[in-house]
């Protein structure tokens, strides 16, 4: 801070508190939500302040039928669900997209270009863009109601093929060089000094891809139709639908609490990793 | 581009561009390349035959007053959505720039609802507007305020446009607070020097320096508001009551999951696509000239 004025230093942290409780308020009667019974959640004006219903609601939601009236796959299999689609929206991104970066940067073969170009067209079309014909080629290929299905057509990505292109071009040329002198296939130079280098900005990346892979909704919500396939995030929609009959608020706010914690975890836990991947996938 | 030193041509590079070309051809330029087909079709009302008609589905479009006005609605709510979060995130940023006790704090307690799906924020801010239940509908009341957003539109779009900004707002503070960051203190203090007191400095020097980040804010929170608020619409409105929350992406699943109007809806795709590419082009534009001052 320039100067020194106690005053203006009172409405700094002003604002700043008023802003950390207006972001949290949402989250903080979803969690208040969660911690009463079913009774009390159907009594305006509703709870601010927590019940003693916490572990009791958890248990029902993680292992219990769900909601009563509703067929649902259990929450546990659903977080599950959940984490296989992002781990492999992840990984497979990361993979694919570090052997292309390679390719592109270290390589001079024909239709070098062709390939960068087809790779940078993905980055113009999100999947809502193309949903339906997207949908019939998952179809014809049998893919539905799978983790293949759920992640396959989501991996391919110009902004990670774009990113680590960018880290190898800062990779200092004589660092190939002397590979090459003491006999450094291609293959051994990417696995022993490429991929050390790149370590960071694959940690950083993964952070991002696993949010997004996490919180996807659309796709998932139109290639499974299994109840055992459904994801966490896609159920919250069936559950708010399903509340219109048997309003057990605490139930659903409880699966969504649940539904954000891993993605939310992997924020604060990492956050300086978050920031990083962040700012260099979209600059 | 490419590296100076690089190695020989081999059947190498094929391979290991092969999985993210097979990807991206099977996946997105043959469904692309569908849609656009489709968009040029007409199915018949048992779907038995299909007939080539050009143009007819975008004519249709651009004279439809259900496309249209939709049109006209994606473009309030992206708007409103962006300057509403951008406004916060700006005025957060502002403050927790001056900050050096907490700092991390603040941060981290202003940026985690990035992780939080759409669709999870939908359902956040619908419990919270429950009509019956709800906290805000509750006192709402007492100022003489009637909330339902299942019969009254106005108020359907605010909630939607409050839970796609509330989502939002981490992204853009964060990218505000490193802009403001990476503003050279020294600027800052001479102005201080000529007496410029934390406002005056906020407005005349810190606001147009980070005018670039702006810039791009606006864009990436367009991108957001047309396409990934998905969830929240499906979730919270399913585009009511009637179509006043209906923007173009819910439309383009609505006609073509739900009112199966396979070729209105590869028309409505192409649209979408020719706009995201626009967008695009903007932001590399844009974001390579890093706007002059």
């Amino acid at each position: 801070m320039v100067e020194n004025r106690p005053l203006t230093a009172f409405l700094t942290h002003l604002v700043l508190i008023l802003g950390v409780l207006a972001i949290a308020l949402p989250v903080w009667i979803t969690f208040v939500a969660a911690t009463h019974d079913q009774l009390r959640m159907n009594q305006a004006p509703l709870p601010l302040w927590p019940g003693d219903h916490f572990l009791v609601n958890m248990k029902q939601t993680l292992f219990g039928s769900g909601l009563s009236g509703t067929e649902t796959a259990p929450v546990w299999l659903m977080l599950l669900n959940s984490l296989a689609m992002a781990l492999m929206i992840s990984t497979g991104k990361i993979a694919i997209s570090l052997l292309s970066a390679f390719a592109i940067v270290y390589f001079k073969f024909p239709f070098r270009m062709t390939f960068f170009w087809m790779i940078f067209i993905t980055l113009m079309l999100p999947v809502e863009v193309r949903i339906l014909p997207t949908f019939e080629v998952v179809a014809n290929l049998g893919m539905l109601n799978s983790y293949w299905g759920l992640s396959v057509p989501l991996i391919a990505s110009a902004t990670a093929t774009f990113m680590f292109r960018q880290v190898f071009l800062t990779v200092p040329d004589e660092l190939l060089e002397s590979a090459r002198i003491d006999g450094a296939g291609p293959l051994r130079f990417f696995f022993d000094i490429l991929l050390p280098l790149s370590r960071t900005n694959i940690a950083a990346l993964f952070v991002i891809l696993f949010i997004f892979g996490w919180n996807q909704y659309l796709w998932p919500l139109l290639i499974t139709t299994d109840t055992s396939m459904t994801t966490i995030v896609m159920s919250i929609k069936q559950m708010l639908e399903a509340a219109e009959q048997s309003p057990q608020w605490n139930i659903i706010m409880t699966t969504a609490l649940l539904a954000m914690i891993p993605p939310v975890f992997v924020v604060i836990a990492m956050q300086k990793l978050f920031v990083q991947g962040l700012t260099e996938t979209d600059k | 581009m490419l590296k100076r030193v690089h190695f020989p041509t081999s059947a190498l590079p094929y391979l290991l561009v092969a999985p993210q070309i097979a990807i991206t051809l099977v996946f997105f330029l043959w469904p692309a390349s569908q849609a656009m087909y489709q968009s040029f079709l007409i199915e018949d009302a048992f779907g038995l035959g299909t007939e080539f008609v050009w143009f007819e589905n975008f004519e249709v479009l651009a004279t439809d007053p259900h496309y249209l006005a939709s049109f006209q609605r994606t473009a309030v709510f992206s708007l409103l959505v962006a300057a509403l979060s951008m406004g916060v995130a700006l005025i957060l940023a502002g403050f927790a720039q001056r900050v050096v006790r907490g700092a991390m704090f603040y941060r981290t307690m202003l940026i985690w609802p990035y992780a939080v799906a759409p669709v999870l924020a939908g359902a956040l801010w619908v419990f919270m507007f429950n009509p019956t239940l709800g906290i805000f509908p509750y006192f709402l009341e007492f100022a003489g305020i009637t909330w339902n957003h299942y019969l009254n539109g106005t108020q359907a779009m605010a909630l939607v446009i409050l839970a796609a900004a509330w989502k939002q707002v981490a992204y853009n503070f964060l990218f505000y607070l490193a802009a403001m960051q990476s503003i050279p203190n020294s600027v800052i203090e001479a102005a201080a020097i000529d007496g410029a007191g934390p406002a005056r400095r906020f407005w005349t020097i810190i606001f147009p320096l980070i005018s670039p980040t702006t810039f791009f804010l606006l864009v990436i929170n367009m991108v957001y508001a047309f396409f990934e608020t998905f969830g929240i619409i499906h979730a919270v409105t399913q585009g009511g009551p009637g179509t006043s929350t209906t923007i173009l992406v819910y439309k383009v699943f609505n006609d073509g999951f739900v009112g199966l109007d396979l070729g209105g809806s590869a028309a409505q795709s192409v649209v979408l696509m020719v706009l995201v590419i626009a967008m695009t082009v903007v932001q590399f534009r844009f974001v390579e000239r890093k706007v002059a001052y």
